[in-house]
């Protein structure tokens, strides 16, 4: 994490709850709960000193000491005692931490969050945590908080708020096995992870925060928020503002969950992806905003733009991802991974411009979709579905169903109607890579001949032709046209004249790089002593 | 609505798409201002999009007419891609409406240059894109820039099949472009020379030099010394 261990945020770090005997070697003293036993009735000793200490680190505002228990004891803690079952229910916690109503708050986010992630949420969980939801947010936006919370916590917490929202529409969207009681209860509930509720809360932690104006005067130097990484060193809280950066990448998520790719990026805008920012300091956050801002622009047709933030957080997570290892969210990390090179390889066969893409990167792509990659290249449909339908987001229906009509599980339609639409985008493509391959061969040709290269007639072609600039030729906001090919041409009269842009092999950068790795083997050897 | 009063509401719908676009009470707002559009041959992407929004969350409100009106006014701000993203967020049900796959071929046509078969179509949807001023000319435009992109000369011709002009209309067409937008005419009028741009006259065999900028070299001075 971007963390510098050495400030002093307050409190000591003899305090450290990870010093305790009981958590030395690793927890192995700690003995599992027995299976079918009420886990959330009973609180364990050891969970009533990590409320205790977390409460503590809360109060003083120890940022490092939260951060290390909510990163790694709550992990131990679930792995250890609670692998299967819930925490402890938030009544029985709530006397040793002085009853904090906002503390309490915290823990049930965190309870709640245990329980998506180990088990499946009933209904009535779903709703309740709908509520601890409002009820949090509610404090953070018209209480007057006063805490640091670690930037991970806070991304989580957005992060899950979207997660359990888009859960809840797929359930929702599952008619066929679902209780007449549950569709009793579903049909009264029309304000539970309401779209409209989410997407305000979301905007409301934005309008709240102030965090548009701040990110704007930070560019005159007024105001310091990404250079502490979001923290406030004066005493203040960084909680409003933080949830309220972190929003704005949740609007982005949200919009492209819907299929609105165009206010998803407009939503995203105050945030400039090729600067560090806050959501840098968190990792979740840094992949996330990327996927769906690069998955966006392949909607958009703007491959080049995807490519280029593909290439950037593909090399990223390359040179990074051991260091990962041990979170909990390294499954998550590699996901996305493995999801991003097949975006990356669905844009590079649209829009073929091997200069974009670093060569770490590169052959990591070589080695998982080669050959998938040729096959998009002939305009294999087949082929851009399944790598689409791997990679893709979760869409989700956003209106309640219709509980009167027969009940059907319509949970994929979203997902179909923009895997359909991609598809036909693809369809109008498929010309242009033979066309590229073509041109790429000569400098002058003939409409007439071209044709008959193609094995189509004249007019065909004439099309085509006019399609292949259209397609690599987007229109910017600002209404300059802007062109992705890497092979161009024009017509005159019957003539094609092309402009390719010789390639040639980089060498300077690789000699270079080698050289630099040499020198550091050499100096290596030479600090080494022989006996 | 229209006339003076007109400049002080586009003001407001687009403020209010911008304060608060995710409340089901400025529907009525944004479905007034959809007409408003199509009678002042003016556009708002935002707008247009935050209404199908709403329609997404509130289906029982959708007005399916307004909806056609959108999808036309998206398709005459070709070559942008606003009608794909429109589309994103109609339901397929919807789309399988005969009026919907009439528009959707339509965008195709002209997603893939084929602009014969768009104009023929076209004719034969003369009542939902009459109602629509400015359809013509638009579409027109947006034939126009392709060519532009793609052509330096061309045949009358093809000029005369992408814009669905000919004759008469054509020859005054084309001697208001002479005049006004630098283009030309070549073997008695039988080729069209287009302006040059830059799309159309992309610099011959650029050669990207293998050039490394300087601090590279700076870096590894030390170890070759």
């Amino acid at each position: 994490m971007a963390y510098d261990g050495n400030r002093d945020f307050g409190g000591g770090y003899d305090d450290s709850y990870d010093d305790r005997p009981e958590f030395r070697d690793g927890f192995r003293d700690l003995q599992p709960l027995e299976p079918g036993f009420d886990t959330t009735n009973y609180v364990p000793d050891v969970v009533r000193t990590f409320v205790v200490y977390l409460y503590r680190h809360i109060r003083e505002k120890n940022v490092y000491e939260i951060h290390q228990m909510y990163e790694g004891s709550f992990q131990k803690l679930s792995d250890r005692l609670f692998k299967q079952s819930k925490w402890p229910a938030v009544e029985m916690i709530a006397p040793y931490v002085e009853n904090d109503h906002v503390f309490c708050l915290l823990y049930k986010e965190m309870w709640f969050r245990h329980v998506y992630a180990r088990l499946q949420p009933t209904l009535e969980q779903r709703c309740d945590s709908w509520d601890n939801y409002c009820n949090l947010f509610q404090v953070i936006l018209h209480g007057n908080v006063n805490m640091q919370l670690p930037n991970q916590w806070l991304w989580d917490m957005v992060d899950e708020f979207i997660y359990q929202f888009q859960s809840f529409c797929q359930y929702r969207a599952k008619l066929k096995q679902k209780t007449d009681q549950e569709l009793a209860v579903l049909r009264e509930i029309d304000e539970v992870w309401n779209v409209v509720g989410v997407l305000n809360y979301l905007q409301a932690l934005i309008e709240k925060s102030m965090i548009l104006q701040i990110l704007e005067e930070e560019k005159d130097g007024n105001v310091t928020f990404t250079a502490t990484d979001g923290y406030d060193y004066h005493g203040g809280t960084n909680v409003l503002k933080v949830l309220g950066y972190f929003s704005i990448v949740g609007l982005l998520r949200v919009h492209c969950l819907l299929g609105d790719y165009h206010s998803g990026l407009r939503a995203l805008s105050p945030i400039d992806i090729n600067q560090p920012g806050v959501f840098n300091t968190v990792i979740g956050c840094q992949i996330t905003t990327i996927y769906y801002y690069g998955f966006a622009n392949l909607m958009l047709r703007r491959y080049v733009d995807s490519i280029k933030s593909f290439n950037q957080i593909l090399l990223y997570i390359f040179k990074t991802k051991q260091y990962h290892q041990r979170s909990s969210q390294y499954d998550q990390i590699l996901k996305k991974n493995e999801q991003m090179y097949a975006l990356l390889a669905i844009c590079l066969s649209l829009c073929p411009h091997p200069k974009l893409v670093e060569e770490n990167v590169n052959n990591q792509l070589r080695e998982k979709y080669a050959e998938k990659m040729l096959r998009m290249q002939r305009s294999d449909e087949a082929m851009f579905d399944e790598l689409f339908s791997y990679a893709c987001p979760k869409f989700i229906t956003p209106s309640p169903p219709n509980y009167d009509e027969p009940l059907i599980n319509f949970n994929q339609d979203a997902y179909r109607l923009q895997l359909k639409l991609f598809l036909s985008e693809v369809r109008q493509q498929q010309l242009l890579s033979s066309i590229r391959s073509f041109l790429k061969l000569y400098t002058t040709i003939s409409i007439a001949k071209l044709a008959s290269f193609m094995d189509v007639d004249e007019p065909t072609l004439r099309v085509a032709l006019l399609t292949y600039k259209h397609k690599t030729h987007v229109i910017n906001y600002d209404g300059t046209v802007l062109s992705n090919a890497d092979v161009d041409f024009y017509v005159d009269d019957d003539m094609i004249h092309i402009a390719d842009t010789k390639v040639t092999k980089r060498f300077g950068d690789y000699f270079i790089r080698h050289i630099q790795k040499f020198d550091e083997i050499v100096n290596e050897l030479d600090r080494t002593q022989l006996e | 609505m229209p006339g003076a009063q007109a400049p002080q509401q586009i003001f407001t719908i687009e403020q209010l798409v911008a304060l608060n676009p995710y409340n089901p009470d400025i529907l009525p707002d944004l479905e007034s201002y959809v007409e408003e559009q199509v009678a002042t041959q003016t556009y708002s992407l935002d707008c247009n999009l935050c209404l199908l929004r709403l329609y997404q969350f509130y289906p029982a409100r959708m007005n399916v007419h307004l909806i056609i009106k959108v999808l036309v006014k998206a398709l005459m701000a070709l070559p942008a891609t606003d009608f794909n993203l429109c589309m994103f967020l109609i339901p397929e049900r919807l789309q399988m409406e005969e009026t919907f796959l009439n528009l959707a071929t339509l965008a195709h046509f002209l997603e893939t240059s084929r602009f014969r078969e768009f104009w023929d179509e076209a004719n034969r949807n003369r009542d939902i894109l009459e109602v629509v001023p400015g359809f013509e000319q638009a579409l027109q435009g947006y034939a126009i820039h392709v060519l532009s992109i793609t052509y330096q000369r061309l045949p009358r011709s093809i000029l005369a099949e992408a814009i669905n002009m000919e004759g008469l209309s054509l020859d005054k067409f084309l001697e208001h472009q002479v005049n006004n937008n630098g283009w030309a005419l070549e073997k008695g009028g039988k080729v069209v020379v287009l302006p040059l741009n830059e799309d159309n006259q992309p610099v011959l065999r650029r050669n990207t030099a293998d050039s490394i900028p300087l601090e590279h070299v700076a870096r590894i001075l030390p170890v070759l010394v």
